[in-house]
C-alpha cells in the first residue's frame, strides 16, 4: 500500500502519535469545508429558480463571484439558450414530476465566455406538509466525458452517413441495373418481330422462350411477303450470347429479308447470307456462324395446293404434323453451317401441305433440353418425333401450345433460348363445325 | 391499430360535463397535466392524449414526413376528436400544442368549440420587429444538449415502461422515464415545434380563447402571450404569478382556476 501523501495508516503498522493526527485531520473537515470545497459544484434554489446558495467549487470553476450569484442569478441564467430551453422542456418538468432527475447533461456559462461541460442532478426539498421548498442541485465536471460522448456521436453520426451513402449507392445500382435490363428487352424484341402478319389462307403461331432474361438470345425468327403472293420465313440460332451474339442476329435478319426481296429462292438467301457473314467475321479472323432453315410459302388458295420450299444450313430438320396423324421430318442433308466457309452447300427440300398440314420449325433448345433424373441425357429428335406423332393432327396453334407445355416441363433441363415457328393450311372449313369436320 | 391505443388516450372525470381535451408540448407526454388533472376531472369530462412519437403512443406509427408540420400533431387531434366523436370540445394546448389547436379548430371546427392557450408562442424566432427570444442557432444547441441527453434514452426499456404506463415501476430503471423519446423522433418534434412561424394561423382563431401566460417564463415572455392575445380578438389574456413555462406543474391551483373561471365565463 502506498503510505505517502498523508493518507492515514492503519491501525497496528505505524506508531500511535501518527494515526492521532489522521484522526485530528479527519474531524477537521468540517460539513461546511466539505460543502464549499467538495470536488463538486453544489447549488440550492428557491423553486422559481433563484439561486439562494452556492458552493466555492462551483463559483471557481465559473469564474463567478457569490455577490453576483446568490440571490440575484437564477439557475437557468447560468445555462446556454440551448440549455435554458432544454431545461425549460425536460428537466423543469421532469423534476417537478419526478421530484429528482439524475445525470442530466448541461453546458454551464463561465463569466469569461467559455462553456464548461456539466452532469447535473438535483433533488426537491419538501416542507413538512408535501410543499416544494427548494431545489438542491450537484454539479460535475464533464468535459472529459462531454469530450468521448462527442466523439462517440461523431462516430454514429458518420456511420450513418456512409449507411445513407452506401444505400443511395445500392439504389442508384439497382436503377442502373433496372434501365439496363430494360434497354437490353427493348433489344431483343428488336431481334424478332413484334407480331406476325397475317397470311392469307395460312394460319401461323411462334412462341419464344428466353432462357436468361437478362442476357440477349441467340435464337431468330421472322415471316413477310415477298413477289408473287409468296411468303418468305426463316427461324434459326446464331452462335453466343449477349451484345455480339445480338449484332451477329441483326445482320442475319436484314440480309435474308434482303436477300429474298431480291431473289426469293431459299438457297440463294442463304448462300447470299453465307456470303457476308464469312465476310463480316470468319473473313477478319473473327469466326462468327448461325443455323437457319429459311422457307417459302405459297398458299395454293382455294383450288390449288400450298407449297412449301426450304433450305437449311445446319439446322435441325423442320417437322410436319400431318393431317392424317402422322409426323415426319423434313431432312435436307448437307446444309453446312452458315458462315463459316465460303461457298458453303445448302441442304434442300419441298413439301406439300394439305388442309390440316403444320409444319413447325424450331431451335436446338427443345432438342438438346436436358432429362432424366440426372439431367444427363438429351430430349433428341426421336423424343421430339415420337411427341409430334403424338399430337398431330394439330393446327399451328395446337402444336405450338402443345410444344410450349413441354418446354415448361423440362424445368431447368431448358438452359437454352427456343424459338418456335408454326405454319400449317387450316382443316378443310365445314358449316357444321370441327367435329364433323374431319369427315370430309 | 386503433386511434386510443395509437394515441394512449384516456379519459377521465365526469361523463356528463364538458369535455376538456389537454394536448402536452414538446419535451414530456400527458403526464405534463398530472397536477391539474385531479381538479378538472371532478368538473369536466377530461380527455387526456400523447403525440404519435411521445410517451406512451404508438411508435411504429411515427413517421418523419407526417410530423415534421404542426399539421400532422393536429392531424393527431382531429383523429382523437373523431374516435371520441368530441363536439364542441375545449382544447387545452400547453406551449406547441396551443398552437397545434388553432390548426385543429381551423381543420375540424364542429369538434373545437374553444381554446385555452398554455404559455403558447406562434414564432419562438425573431423576426424584424417580432421578439420570439430565440436564433436558428440556440435551436441548434437545443438540439445538441437532446444529443448529449441520448442516454437517457433506451430503447431497450422504452417499449416496457411505454407498453405499462400504469406500472411505472417497471420503468424505474430509467430516472427521466416521463420524457424518454426516441432522439430521432425528439430531435424532429424540437425542430417542428421551434422553427415553424405560425403568426398567420392566429387570425383565423374565432373561437372563444383563453391566453395562460406565466410571469417569468424563458421560453414565452409576456410580450409573446400580448401578441398572442392582441392577435386573436375574442382573446382573454390571464398573467398567472408563476415562474417558468409549465405552471400546470408549478402552479397547478392557479392554472386549474384560471381554465375553470374562463370555462365558467363561457356558459
Amino acid at each position: 500500500m502506498c503510505r505517502t501523501g498523508g493518507v492515514p495508516e492503519p491501525a497496528g503498522t505505524g506508531g500511535e502519535a501518527s494515526t492521532d493526527a489522521a484522526f485530528t485531520a479527519l474531524l477537521e473537515d468540517s460539513v461546511e469545508d466539505l460543502y464549499e470545497y467538495a470536488p463538486c459544484g453544489y447549488l440550492s434554489t428557491l423553486m422559481d429558480g433563484t439561486i439562494a446558495k452556492i458552493n466555492s467549487t462551483l463559483l471557481d470553476w465559473l469564474g463567478l463571484d457569490r455577490e453576483a450569484v446568490a440571490g440575484r442569478k437564477r439557475f437557468t441564467d447560468l445555462l446556454t439558450v440551448g440549455g435554458k430551453l432544454y431545461h425549460e422542456t425536460h428537466f423543469a418538468p421532469l423534476l417537478r414530476m419526478q421530484g429528482e432527475l439524475r445525470g442530466i447533461a448541461l453546458e454551464l456559462r463561465r463569466g469569461d465566455g467559455g462553456r464548461l461541460p456539466v452532469l447535473v442532478s438535483a433533488v426537491i426539498k419538501y416542507g413538512t406538509e408535501g410543499e416544494p421548498l427548494l431545489v438542491r442541485i450537484t454539479v460535475f465536471d464533464a468535459s472529459d466525458r462531454r469530450a468521448y460522448e462527442k466523439e462517440l456521436l461523431h462516430r454514429r453520426q458518420e456511420a450513418e452517413r456512409a449507411r445513407a451513402e452506401a444505400d443511395e449507392a445500392r439504389r442508384q445500382a439497382e436503377a442502373d441495373r433496372a434501365r439496363l435490363a430494360e434497354a437490353l428487352a427493348v433489344l431483343q424484341r428488336s431481334l424478332v418481330p413484334d407480331s406476325l402478319p397475317a397470311v392469307p389462307g395460312v394460319e401461323t403461331a411462334v412462341h419464344y422462350h428466353t432462357a436468361a432474361p437478362d442476357q440477349l438470345g441467340g435464337d431468330f425468327y421472322d415471316l413477310f411477303p415477298v413477289a408473287g403472293d409468296r411468303w418468305a420465313f426463316f427461324l434459326g440460332d446464331v452462335c453466343g450470347k449477349g451484345p455480339e451474339a445480338a449484332s451477329l442476329t441483326s445482320l442475319t435478319r436484314y440480309t435474308l429479308r434482303a436477300a429474298a426481296h431480291h431473289d426469293p429462292d431459299p438457297t440463294s438467301a442463304l448462300t447470299t447470307l453465307n456470303a457476308v457473314l464469312h465476310e463480316r467475321y470468319t473473313a477478319d479472323g473473327d469466326p462468327r456462324y448461325c443455323t437457319c432453315v429459311f422457307g417459302i410459302i405459297e398458299p395454293g388458295g382455294q383450288h390449288g395446293p400450298t407449297t412449301v420450299r426450304l433450305a437449311s444450313g445446319g439446322h435441325p430438320p423442320a417437322l410436319v404434323l400431318r393431317s392424317d396423324g402422322s409426323a415426319e421430318f423434313l431432312p435436307t442433308p448437307g446444309g453446312l453451317l452458315i458462315g463459316i466457309v465460303p461457298g458453303a452447300p445448302i441442304g434442300t427440300v419441298e413439301t406439300v401441305l394439305a388442309p390440316g398440314d403444320t409444319v413447325v420449325l424450331y431451335t436446338d433448345g427443345l432438342t438438346e433440353a436436358r432429362v432424366g433424373a440426372g439431367r444427363d441425357d438429351l430430349y433428341g429428335e426421336d423424343a421430339l418425333h415420337a411427341f409430334a406423332a403424338d399430337h398431330a393432327p394439330a393446327a399451328p396453334r395446337e402444336a405450338i401450345t402443345a410444344l410450349t407445355g413441354l418446354l415448361q416441363s423440362f424445368g431447368d433441363g431448358l438452359d437454352d433460348d427456343t424459338a418456335l415457328l408454326a405454319l400449317g393450311v387450316p382443316a378443310a372449313p365445314s358449316p357444321l363445325g370441327p367435329e364433323t369436320g374431319h369427315a370430309s | 391499430m386503433d386511434i386510443r391505443s395509437r394515441n394512449n388516450v384516456n379519459v377521465i372525470g365526469r361523463d356528463d360535463a364538458p369535455v376538456l381535451l389537454m394536448a402536452h408540448g414538446f419535451g414530456c407526454d400527458q403526464n405534463m397535466w398530472r397536477l391539474v388533472v385531479p381538479v378538472l376531472a371532478e368538473r369536466y369530462r377530461v380527455v387526456l392524449f400523447d403525440y404519435v412519437g411521445s410517451g406512451g403512443s404508438d411508435l411504429a406509427a411515427w413517421n418523419e414526413e407526417r410530423y415534421s408540420s404542426l399539421q400532422g400533431y393536429a392531424a393527431d387531434v382531429v383523429d382523437v376528436c373523431q374516435e371520441l366523436d368530441l363536439r364542441q370540445a375545449v382544447f387545452v394546448g400547453h406551449s406547441v400544442s396551443a398552437m397545434v389547436g388553432v390548426l385543429a379548430a381551423q381543420a375540424a371546427p364542429e369538434r373545437i368549440g374553444a381554446l385555452v392557450m398554455v404559455t403558447p408562442s406562434p414564432c419562438y424566432i425573431d423576426d424584424e420587429d417580432y421578439r420570439g427570444g430565440f436564433s436558428t442557432e440556440d435551436i441548434e444547441e437545443l438540439l445538441g444538449s437532446l444529443e448529449a441527453n441520448y442516454l437517457g434514452w433506451s430503447s431497450a426499456m422504452a417499449p416496457v415502461i411505454m407498453g405499462n404506463p400504469d406500472r411505472p415501476e417497471l420503468g424505474q430503471e430509467l430516472t427521466n422515464s416521463f420524457c424518454a423519446t426516441d432522439p430521432d423522433i425528439a430531435r424532429v418534434f424540437a425542430r417542428t415545434t421551434f422553427l415553424t412561424d405560425s403568426r398567420e394561423d392566429l387570425k383565423g382563431v374565432s373561437v372563444p380563447t383563453l391566453v395562460l401566460e406565466c410571469e417569468q417564463d424563458a421560453i414565452a415572455p409576456r410580450e409573446v402571450g400580448a401578441y398572442v392575445h392582441k392577435a386573436i380578438p375574442a382573446s382573454r389574456l390571464a398573467t398567472l404569478a408563476a415562474t417558468g413555462h409549465c405552471p400546470q406543474l408549478s402552479a397547478p391551483e392557479a392554472t386549474s382556476e384560471a381554465i375553470v373561471d374562463f370555462l365558467e365565463s363561457l356558459t
